[in-house]
């Protein structure tokens, strides 16, 4: 029986996993472990790896070599994901992450994507009109400063690592990361102290 | 395998006025020049796995693009970086 409390998307919901059962397809506890993950996912996540990495070399060098493998020594399930790819800044290189096709997203570090992510504007201008966009988000990079936009098409999903801001020397890694934003991961804003 | 640092070009090519497709190519690129960056690994082939066919494993690189020769506009020195499947890239 209906009652007032469903929605569609729960009977959707049973019905689905009842079908994916029935077909051998996954069991509802692996569906209710992928709800879990999917939903303990946020850019908390992404925010923990960028500040170790600005404490820990080696964990910076292992993120950057292979994302998906320093995201599970943060204890990050990334088991049947797209492999994560890290893009660092750097003095004179900025990164922007757009999926101009659609909205791949790395979802497991930085949770759902913003509502603007997706948007035909962003995805339109961030290709075309980078720094203008930038601008408009109040980012302005500094003269010498190259711009790279990443147009993620498929197999990859890319996280930012930006530059470690000046006033954090001595901060530990529960502070440096409440300053780093969901925005910061994909290169629209930059972190400060 | 291409090695970083080659020139590739795009392939100028519009699957979608042919029928049903998955692609991803962005229409954008097609057709530019740009210069392989890395080897990103190998993927079957995503245009064959949307329609659950079976799917060549590809090669998938970065190939880089000059950002202000793609528009017309922009700031001399930034670009575009996008995954790339073998099948897209022809010798420039």
């Amino acid at each position: 029986m209906t009652t007032l409390l469903q929605t569609d998307s729960d009977l959707l919901l049973a019905a689905i996993t009842r079908l994916l059962g029935e077909k051998q397809i996954a069991t509802p506890s692996e569906i209710a472990e992928r709800i879990a993950i999917t939903d303990a996912a946020s850019p908390a996540q992404g925010a923990r790896m960028v500040a170790r990495a600005w404490l820990d070399p080696e964990f910076r060098a292992l993120m950057l070599t292979d994302g998906t493998k320093a995201a599970e020594e943060m204890g990050i399930p990334m088991r049947g994901l797209p492999p994560l790819g890290v893009l660092e800044n750097a003095p004179d290189i900025h990164h922007l992450v757009v999926c101009t096709l659609c909205s791949c997203y790395p979802r497991a570090v930085l949770g759902y994507p913003p509502f603007w992510f997706k948007s035909a504007a962003y995805r339109a201008r961030a290709v075309r009109d980078p720094r203008g966009l930038l601008a408009e988000w109040g980012t302005s990079l500094p003269e010498g400063v190259r711009l790279r936009v990443v147009d993620s098409t498929a197999d990859y999903r890319w996280m930012v690592l930006p530059m470690r801001p000046p006033g954090t020397e001595g901060w530990d890694q529960v502070q440096l990361s409440a300053i780093v934003r969901e925005g910061d991961m994909i290169g629209v804003s930059i972190p400060s102290a | 395998m291409l090695a970083p640092g080659t020139t590739v070009k795009v392939r100028l090519d519009w699957p979608e006025t042919r029928g049903p497709c998955h692609i991803r190519t962005p229409h954008f690129i097609r057709g530019a020049v740009g210069v392989v960056e890395r080897h990103l690994g190998r993927f079957p082939d995503p245009e064959d796995l949307a329609f659950a066919r079976p799917a060549a494993v590809l090669d998938l690189y970065h190939v880089r693009f000059d950002q202000p020769s793609i528009w017309g506009e922009g700031k001399p020195g930034d670009a575009v970086v996008i995954e790339l499947t073998e099948k897209w890239l022809e010798p420039a």
